[in-house]
């Protein structure tokens, strides 16, 4: 059986608000965010709460209980004294649109000003090989959901709104990070690039997006000090700085981006050789070659349209600031699922056989 | 979904909330354990550098790592390992050429730092609790931006390590010759909690295969890395441990230099 339990959650917009009480029932097992799916259906259909898993997974029910931002799909309603009243707000760093729900454009435009992984010039997408221990750190960062939860909490930007165009936050540090130690990832001036322009100086490590990661993800002691350490080695180390000047470099060498593997190593290891040699079937030498291959990154396959951008030449943040229904495919708007043979570049030895 | 009603406007406005924080528990604390913690350690041991007395036990050998090395000509020639530089001025700590760097590898150190901005600096004091100061720079400006030379001190607090070590293996010994007794277990284990602190330390983790972009071409490198990445893990307790260890050690040595204890000792 349920029990009555005291909430504040805040209701307003942005021309103002404030917090309202409410008694609801909690039953055993639940979670904030059931507790205001049940206000949602009892007495205040117009609350306005982003979510969507409830497995903790989605990054979307970003909020404020009891002042701590968390995910309400994972505060449990058991971690609360029965007599206690429980406070809910939208997250404080970021402009509110109603209720719980703020609008995080920012976080886009920062993933959006990141660089991208860089891929190495001598390697088709293909034949990436990497090992294991090289990836590892990567990886941690790669479980980030993205609920901004590190973002709201940092005061950077949320004691400080000025600082908010130079200052990207933890989310982006780990991103500058994870693509720093990628082992193929060829752009080499991502820690000039943190310092510089994502305000990597800014940060002065007292580990409140560690606290708050639902992914357990080491921000501070894994990607943000790793990228500070590694500023240093190129900004703050005075050999380094006095062998730049003497021998007017003006970059420390990039870090040499290896590969044990040609571009042709895929197809060396494919089946070929005289085994599949009728398999084609075609009189087409170069078909035949190709379906010898079986994967070939190097074919040349239709290209589809461009992405549909808005005014800025670049993709929407949000369905909400674009002209069109529906998020825009950052492939092209006539890619068709599943997709035609003909653009695939992977040839089945024995395509031709059913025909 | 694309009504007007919710699309984002010109002004943006962040929700109207009166509270500063609303937290309910108790966050306070930690900043307030840490400001008692520091604080106290802090008198202790400025204390104990300008008493310039009871640093050095002439029976065993054991000298207070506050001490270390003596290099003033107020030292007792017997305590001076490594020679007299200085004069002996009060205000000179006798162990002047260490001090100065152990406090900034201390004060320059990546827990310290978010240890002392949250309690002392109050920014922020506890997460989700707002900053105490209207503007906000961070370590990107002049006196902050010196924090990024922590790999320097780490250098520094290494060669002291390596002293420290030496000043405990010529402690093993009595008049009789070789022996040991509680002071040198004592000694020993502060020097091993040194040791532990030094290497976990972030910028140590970072040199030792941290900036390394290929881990499986240096095998061994990456297993060091592992090692201080485990110890890195445990850089605040190994911090508090040693400020611990240190003052027991020197308060130790203190009390039987002055002969309100005797040693306890198991060989001679």
């Amino acid at each position: 059986m349920g029990t009555k339990r005291q909430f504040r959650i805040w209701r307003g917009d942005a021309d103002g608000g404030d917090l309202q009480d409410y008694t609801v029932e909690v039953n055993e097992g639940e979670v904030v965010l059931d507790v205001i799916h049940r206000l949602q259906a009892t007495e205040a259909p117009d609350l306005a709460c982003r979510w969507n898993c409830k497995a903790g997974k989605c990054g979307s029910c970003s909020m404020e209980i009891n002042g701590m931002p968390k995910l309400g799909c994972m505060a449990r309603m058991s971690t609360f004294e029965e007599n206690e009243t429980i406070t809910v707000t939208p997250l404080r760093t970021f402009p509110v649109i109603r209720d719980l729900v703020t609008d995080v454009s920012f976080n886009y435009e920062k993933a959006r000003e990141t660089p991208a992984f860089a891929p190495p010039a001598d390697l088709a997408p293909g034949d990436y090989r990497m090992q294991q221990v090289d990836v590892e750190r990567s990886q941690e960062f790669r479980k980030c959901i993205e609920c901004f939860l590190c973002q709201t909490v940092c005061h950077v930007i949320r004691d400080h709104d000025e600082n908010k165009p130079a200052f990207s936050g933890p989310r982006y540090f780990i991103r500058a990070a994870e693509l720093d130690m990628h082992p193929l990832d060829a752009k080499s001036d991502r820690k000039e690039y943190a310092q510089s322009e994502q305000g990597l100086g800014f940060c002065n490590i007292t580990k409140c997006c560690t606290e708050v990661c639902p992914e357990h993800i080491k921000i501070t002691d894994n990607g943000i000090i790793p990228m500070k350490e590694r500023v240093v080695d190129r900004r703050y180390d005075p050999l380094v700085w006095l062998g730049s000047k003497i021998f007017r470099r003006g970059q420390v060498p990039q870090t040499f981006v290896t590969s044990e593997h040609s571009p042709g190593a895929v197809r060396s290891h494919a089946p070929s050789g005289g085994t599949h040699s009728h398999a084609g079937g075609s009189h087409d030498v170069k078909s035949e070659t190709q379906a010898q291959q079986g994967v070939n990154w190097h074919r040349e396959v239709p290209k589809p349209t461009a992405p549909a951008v808005d005014a800025s030449g670049r993709l929407p943040l949000t369905e909400l600031t674009f002209d069109r229904a529906a998020a825009p495919s950052p492939f092209g708007d006539d890619v068709t699922f599943p997709l035609p043979p003909e653009h695939l570049n992977f040839a089945h030895p024995e395509q031709d056989e059913k025909h | 979904m694309t009504s007007s009603a919710t699309k984002p406007r010109g002004a943006r406005a962040r929700a109207a909330i009166a509270a500063k924080t609303l937290r309910t528990d108790r966050w306070w604390l930690a900043p307030l354990a840490t400001v008692i913690g520091l604080g106290a350690w802090i008198t202790y041991a400025t204390v104990r550098v300008f008493m310039h007395d009871y640093y050095w036990v002439e029976k065993y050998g054991y000298l207070t790592p506050f001490y270390s090395p003596c290099v003033t000509d107020r030292c007792l020639p017997e305590a001076s390992h490594f020679g007299q530089y200085l004069p002996g001025w009060w205000i000179i700590p006798d162990a002047a050429f260490t001090l100065p760097f152990l406090l900034l590898f201390r004060l320059t150190c990546y827990y310290y730092r978010k240890a002392y901005y949250r309690s002392f600096w109050l920014s922020p004091p506890a997460c989700a609790v707002p900053d105490g100061h209207a503007s906000y720079g961070g370590e990107t400006r002049f006196p902050l931006i010196v924090q990024n030379s922590h790999r320097y001190f780490f250098y520094f607090a290494v060669i002291i390590s390596l002293i420290n070590s030496w000043d405990v293996v010529l402690a093993f010994r009595s008049p009789d010759g070789f022996g040991f007794g509680l002071g040198n277990l004592i000694l020993l284990g502060n020097v091993i909690m040194l040791w532990a602190y030094t290497i976990s330390c972030h910028s140590c983790r970072h040199i030792i295969g941290g900036r390394l972009k290929h881990f499986s071409k240096h095998p061994v490198r990456y297993r060091a890395w592992g090692f201080v990445s485990w110890l890195n893990v445990r850089h605040m307790q190994l911090a508090w441990i040693t400020l611990g260890t240190l003052a027991l050690t020197d308060f130790y040595v203190m009390s039987v230099a002055a002969g309100w204890v005797s040693d306890l000792r198991f060989i001679n």
